[in-house]
């Protein structure tokens, strides 16, 4: 008894995601990835040519600091998107496939608290999968390059303290990115008892979003798109750094969280439970 | 037998269709509280649909429900923690174990205390005899052990109300035994007990109160020896004369049946149902019980309806033939019988 237990369900559902081995798979996967990039830069880099600056990815050999934010740059119109659709699109149509989802609704767990926890164990996935990410980046930069004051894009130099706080600053804003994501593959979720087809369905919208996204012809739609603001966190390693792409970016996902949230609650709590 | 005062289940018109056809077609159960009431019908009748409207799983199209005294499915918060079910076979987690799945959807259920959680857990799996692969991923899990966790996970916490959807689906004899045994010792707690099941000798077996379902309707309900005993019943004659036997049964009005081993072409309504539509099930529990191998050249007569008459009648009138009747005894209509006659089909046939 006691409001205390209403917590539990949340801890269950966070234990029960990090223990799957499917969510320690993506983590290792997504963990590869600014390994494998440290790795081919610092196998292949040459001395940059004179008048030129350094290419992209070549910057990192300069500054092991950067390969956590290059990581995060390639793995946010992809990597990402593909993981999270993963734990998204399972939240209910997983259960419904295992057969436990019926029983948790005879526990109770009462089915808005069921699907704020699930969404809950989502947001959580998005953070972990962003800070796997950062954490590996830096873990290699650290390793294979050498480790110094960064410069920032305004020109400003901060120290290395400083620039460890803006990758979890960049962090922060990509899970914030997902959030909008997680809600519509919560969404598509309470559709179907399929969970790869509602997998596949979240996974497929953050591509054509980004696609429509790139098209000049539809400019009036790209305010409108979630993935509009994903690669908007440069504004983020200016000095003094400027707020005003964060904060865009979290009310469109905040409204995809609401409108997304309003539509999975609409469905869901009238849905017959029939697997 | 006591019968604590009100219902644990009850229904009124309740309908629930799928597109245009209706799977449950306004049924009015009455579960009595302390009951142990088996919920039978062919595949595919409605019983499942019937659960999980009760269980606030599926919504009804109209009708009232009422379990355990409250409105449904308002009331689906305060009275599901007072509900241990097990619906279609156990849904489990098949990358936890036995325990950790307990653990999992007992933690689902806010008014579940978690500082016992543990204990509890523990003793529904000891109840179900799952002690020993407790710690064993599911995965690994028979059929029947999954079916064991299903009925631990009912028993998680003391219930008012179990809800068992074919419990001992995929059980072993040994595990059926036992959960006839489980069910008794709950019912004999207190808790009311709906189990549903398409197996007669099981309901047979564990049941005071039977509803019949066939084809979306409730056909019958009501305590198990009333519906049995509204069946018609039976007399079967020991005798080496089976032919002068029958004549005389036939002559005072009863239908004389085809016995063990007679090779003869006498049959009844009951024989022809049962072997028309189950020709797996022995013929007749009398027969199959104790055949005449216990009086040599005797041969079993069975043959339905009294008509009226008093046993020692017909008797007296075997005997005053010269048939020599070494063995005679009346028997009430079986279950199956009944519930033949009553859902009017072949047994697994969907309606």
């Amino acid at each position: 008894m006691g409001s205390s237990a209403g917590w539990a369900l949340l801890g269950s559902e966070l234990s029960v995601l990090f223990r799957r081995l499917r969510t320690w798979a993506m983590l290792i996967a997504l963990a590869a990835v600014p390994i494998l990039i440290a790795v081919a830069v610092k196998l292949s880099s040459r001395p940059a040519t004179p008048g030129r600056g350094p290419l992209f990815l070549d910057r990192i050999t300069q500054n092991g600091l950067f390969v956590a934010v290059t990581a995060l740059v390639v793995c946010v119109p992809l990597f990402l998107p593909l993981t999270v659709g993963v734990v998204a699109g399972d939240t209910i149509a997983g259960e419904a496939n295992l057969g436990t989802l019926r029983y948790l609704l005879l526990a109770p767990a009462g089915r808005i608290r069921l699907l704020l926890v699930k969404y809950a164990g989502a947001v959580a996935f998005c953070f972990a999968a962003t800070a796997t990410v950062a954490a590996s980046g830096a873990l290699a930069g650290v390793v294979l390059f050498p480790v110094g004051p960064v410069t920032l894009l305004s020109g400003d130099t901060i120290s290395v303290g400083e620039s460890a706080l803006r990758s979890l600053l960049i962090a922060a804003y990509i899970t914030v990115s997902l959030l909008g994501l997680s809600a519509i593959g919560l969404l598509i979720s309470t559709f179907t008892d399929v969970p790869v087809g509602a997998m596949a369905a979240t996974i497929v919208l953050s591509v054509v979003s980004q696609v429509l996204d790139n098209l000049p012809q539809l400019e009036w739609l790209h305010p409108w798109l979630f993935s509009h603001h994903w690669l908007g966190f440069a504004d983020l390693l200016r000095e003094p750094v400027s707020w005003t792409s964060f904060g865009e970016n979290a009310v469109l996902q905040a409204a995809y969280i609401a409108v997304c949230g309003a539509l999975a609650y609409a469905r869901f709590s009238n849905k017959d439970v029939l697997s | 037998m006591k019968e604590p005062a009100g219902l644990a289940i009850e229904t009124q018109g309740l309908v629930k269709r799928f597109g245009r056809r209706a799977a449950v077609d306004g049924i009015n159960l009455a579960v009595p509280r302390g009951s142990i009431f088996g919920f039978l019908g062919p595949n595919g009748s409605g019983k499942t649909t019937t659960i999980r409207v009760l269980l606030g799983l599926a919504s009804a199209n109209s009708g009232n429900v009422r379990v355990l005294g409250k409105e449904m499915p308002g009331a689906l918060a305060s009275v599901l923690p007072d509900v241990g079910a097990l619906v279609e076979g156990p849904g489990f987690y098949p990358f936890l174990s036995g325990t950790g799945n307990l653990l999992r959807l007992d933690a689902a259920d806010r008014h579940a205390s978690s500082a016992t959680r543990r204990e509890r857990v523990h003793d529904a799996l000891d109840r179900v005899g799952l002690s020993h692969a407790a710690g064993k991923k599911v995965r690994a899990y028979s059929l029947g052990m999954k079916q064991r966790l299903g009925l631990a996970n009912a028993m998680l916490r003391p219930r008012e109300l179990l809800v068992l959807d074919e419990p001992t689906n995929g059980l072993d004899p040994q595990g059926t035994r036992e959960v006839r045994a489980l069910v008794r010792s709950l019912a004999a707690g207190g808790t009311t007990v709906f189990v549903s099941s398409h197996l007669l000798a099981e309901v047979e077996q564990m049941c005071t109160h039977v509803g019949v379902m066939s084809a979306g309707r409730l056909v019958a309900q009501g305590p198990l020896d009333e519906l049995r005993s509204s069946g018609e019943a039976h007399v079967v004659v020991h005798t080496p004369d089976v032919e002068r036997a029958a004549g005389v049964l036939t002559r005072l009005g009863l239908v004389p049946g085809q016995g063990a081993g007679t090779g003869s072409s006498w049959d009844s309504r009951a024989l022809q149902a049962s072997t028309a539509l189950h020709p797996s099930i022995a013929l007749h529990p009398s027969m199959a019980l104790h055949p005449s191998i216990a009086l040599p050249e005797a041969k079993a007569l069975v043959a339905t309806g009294l008509n009226g008459l008093a046993p020692e009648a017909i008797v007296a009138a075997l005997v005053a033939d010269g048939v020599r009747v070494r063995g005679f005894t009346v028997e009430s209509a079986s279950l199956e019988e009944r519930f033949v006659s009553l859902t009017g089909e072949g047994f697994d046939v969907v309606g």
